[in-house]
């Protein structure tokens, strides 16, 4: 379908990136451009607001459900969480494509739009992997607490994984780059946006703790096989700064501003 | 003595332990436990050699009444000893476990005593965290050659993958450089876990709740570089074990010089890396690419080829199988093409459903066509303006690391491109072609 000369903006929202979907099959548009909150800027170009409806992301989402398959529905999902800059857009044509081709629009790899967000789809799920491994709680008064800047929004997807893994405990996931947090504590969890998250300084038992992982880590590598390239490939260096056994300090190396403080106990008020 | 200080020494003694695996077991949490395992398994981070580190590896104990000439526990050497308390390392696996350090415990040991009394040491450690702490990660746990069956039985209830080291890959070797243990008690016990394997698996086809036994079975490792065991003895050794005893997997680890000794190679030999890299390049052959050790190596070729690898040597030597047709192949036709590994043929088949492929549509999937180019075809065409001589095909085909190789063993100018002819005969000369009669 051709581009039209208009730029849809929307408020952020799953949903609101659905309506985006429904408006333009509604107007018969294929916009240029989807901006969310953030994105916008001032063009010269015309802008259409996309009010968001829960009704109408629904109708889209049943349809697909129903029409196609529920795995497009959770494919799109996914799409939604990457950090790929056109997602919108690219989940717009994917949804096109899902109409016109069915459930075999999945295999359609080689295809620019569906291809496109497959692969981004594919960096989001890498990327939960490896952060399965690579959160790092802090124990402060019985409440574990872990922060990670990961490039998708990983948490929910990766919340599942430890609520499953610590029934029994309380603990907060801190997503710094997307500014929100997963809470838990015996059998239920919540995600919430949250700023400015704060970690208590740590205790004794805690730093101890760290330093047995400190030394742990520096002891188990075999010096005659040193291989920084390899560590690299593996554990690439954007993780690094919230990994307990890299940091030269073992203390308190999530707090940085510490002014902007919102201690754990708001939190769990709130 | 600090658990600090313990954990040094510990860890240290456990370093050259390959097995770092936590796969093989699906276990959800449950309410009132801690901890879960998944099948894939979860890298928690990696060491500054490359490795992962998913399980807290340590020993029990570095005290060792052995006397192995390669180890560095040999009761011969002068080190530092201690010894964790069964309370001790729960609570540490316990912390650590709790901050998602780890994925859980592996443990081994050197020998105390007797191989019974280290045996009932390492079980109470399992006790502890699987019964008192409720613990639900991943535990893998050695079995020490010559204890009591019953001690390791009870251990293979208690922990997901067990395994018996091989040592060294052949009985002459073994006797050669470790007289306190044979190669009879070492397959022993690994008789003994698949067997219990077996009559598990047939249990829990009559009871759902029965209990489980090793669940993600077991696997073995030995000691590459330290003997004259040549590739093909090391590889058909791994492909029966597989066979034979069902094992998940055989670790290869390149000899480290820890000691000085006149059946060791020399204190300044450097790890055989590169040899380690190939086994394994070929041992990944073997499990998901459905190659056979007879097909990689033969008598009169013992070695692998230093400059290039197991699969690529194979394709040179059967031009006949190539080209592929991307668009038509089955799956273990495609995974034979140089380049193409699991991941890429599944996305090839999942891809040509919807719409046919052509090269530009490969590179799309992720498949690197570095080396494919040369063996596929895409709707019966080459891809545009591909030349195909023997030294170009060769020149594509050797790693990186390969061509590294070369360069050190010879002057630099025989590399040159404008003598290519001559850079041909000499990586030719280095790598001798098997023809098949």
């Amino acid at each position: 379908m051709q581009e039209t000369n208009i730029i849809y903006h929307y408020d952020g929202s799953f949903d609101g990136c659905i309506c985006c979907v429904f408006d333009a099959f509604y107007r018969r548009e294929n916009p240029m451009k989807i901006l969310s909150k953030e994105e916008r800027q001032v063009t010269l170009f015309p802008v259409h607001e996309v009010q968001t409806d829960f009704f109408h992301a629904k109708r889209v989402l049943n349809a697909l459900y129903e029409k196609v398959s529920p795995k497009v529905v959770r494919f799109i999902e996914e799409g939604f969480l990457s950090c790929e800059p056109e997602k919108e857009k690219l989940i717009l044509e994917t949804i096109r494509r899902a109409f016109r081709d069915g459930a075999n629009v999945l295999n359609n790899l080689t295809d620019d739009s569906v291809g496109k967000l497959y692969r981004a789809v594919k960096f989001l799920k890498n990327e939960t992997h490896l952060l399965c491994g690579f959160v790092r709680f802090s124990e402060q008064n019985h409440i574990l607490c872990a922060v990670i800047s990961p490039k998708n929004r990983v948490l929910p997807l990766l919340a599942p994984h430890f609520c499953r893994r610590y029934p029994e405990e309380h603990f907060l996931i801190y997503d710094k780059t997307h500014q929100e947090a997963v809470i838990y504590q015996p059998y239920e969890s919540i995600l919430i946006p949250l700023e400015n998250f704060q970690a208590f300084p740590a205790d004794e038992e805690e730093k101890n703790f760290r330093a047995l992982w400190k030394c742990f880590y520096d002891t188990i590598a075999i010096e005659g096989r040193l291989n920084p390239k390899c560590r690299m490939n593996h554990m690439p260096k954007r993780y690094w700064s919230h990994l307990t056994e890299l940091q030269e300090q073992t203390e308190n190396f999530n707090d940085e501003n510490s002014e902007k403080t919102l201690s754990l106990k708001k939190i769990s008020e709130s | 003595m600090t658990t600090m200080e313990k954990l040094k020494i510990l860890t240290d003694a456990a370093k050259y332990d390959v097995a770092c695996t936590s796969s093989g077991v699906d276990r959800s949490g449950k309410k009132g436990g801690l901890g879960s395992t998944q099948f894939s398994g979860i890298c928690h981070s990696f060491a500054a050699d490359g490795r992962c580190i998913s399980l807290l590896k340590v020993l029990y104990t570095n005290f060792c009444i052995c006397d192995c000439k390669y180890c560095v526990n040999r009761r011969s050497n002068d080190v530092k000893r201690a010894s964790f308390t069964p309370r001790e390392l729960a609570e540490l696996t316990i912390g650590f476990y709790k901050r998602n350090y780890i994925e859980g415990l592996f443990l081994s040991s050197g020998i105390i005593k007797n191989p019974d009394y280290t045996c009932e040491q390492m079980l109470k450690v399992l006790e502890l965290l699987r019964e008192e702490y409720h613990f639900r990660g991943y535990i893998h746990v050695k079995a020490i050659p010559g204890a009591d069956d019953q001690l390791l039985k009870k251990l293979g209830m208690l922990a997901d993958r067990m395994s018996v080291n091989i040592e060294l890959p052949s009985e002459e070797s073994l006797n050669r450089l470790c007289p306190d243990k044979n190669r009879k008690a070492i397959f022993h016990p690994m008789g003994l876990i698949s067997g219990g394997i077996q009559v598990h698996t047939k249990e829990l086809v009559q009871y759902r709740y029965a209990p489980k036994f090793v669940p993600a079975g077991q696997s073995t490792q030995m000691i590459i570089g330290a003997t004259k065991d040549t590739d093909y003895q090391i590889l058909n050794l791994a492909e029966s074990l597989y066979q034979k005893y069902q094992l998940k997997r055989v670790f290869f680890s390149a000899y480290v010089p820890v000691a000085e000794n006149a059946l060791l190679p020399p204190l300044q030999t450097k790890p055989p890396l590169l040899r380690e890299h190939r086994l394994y390049q070929a041992d990944w052959l073997l499990r998901y690419y459905g190659f056979e050790a007879r097909e990689l190596l033969d008598q009169e070729h013992p070695q692998f080829n230093p400059v290039i690898d197991p699969k690529c040597n194979w394709a040179l030597q059967h031009m006949n199988f190539f080209p592929v047709e991307v668009n038509c192949a089955d799956y273990h036709t495609l995974l034979r093409v140089p380049g193409v590994g699991p991941k890429s043929a599944k996305a090839i088949l999942q891809a040509r459903r919807a719409a046919t492929l052509d090269f530009t549509g490969l590179k799309k999937l992720g498949v690197v066509l570095k080396r494919a180019q040369y063996f596929l075809t895409c709707s019966g065409r080459i891809i545009d303006g591909l030349r195909v001589t023997p030294d170009i095909v060769l020149r594509n085909l050797i790693s990186q690391q390969g061509i590294e190789l070369l360069k050190t063993e010879e002057p630099p100018e025989q590399l040159s491109f404008f003598s290519p002819t001559e850079s041909f005969e000499q990586i030719r000369q280095l790598m001798p072609i098997r023809i098949r009669g």
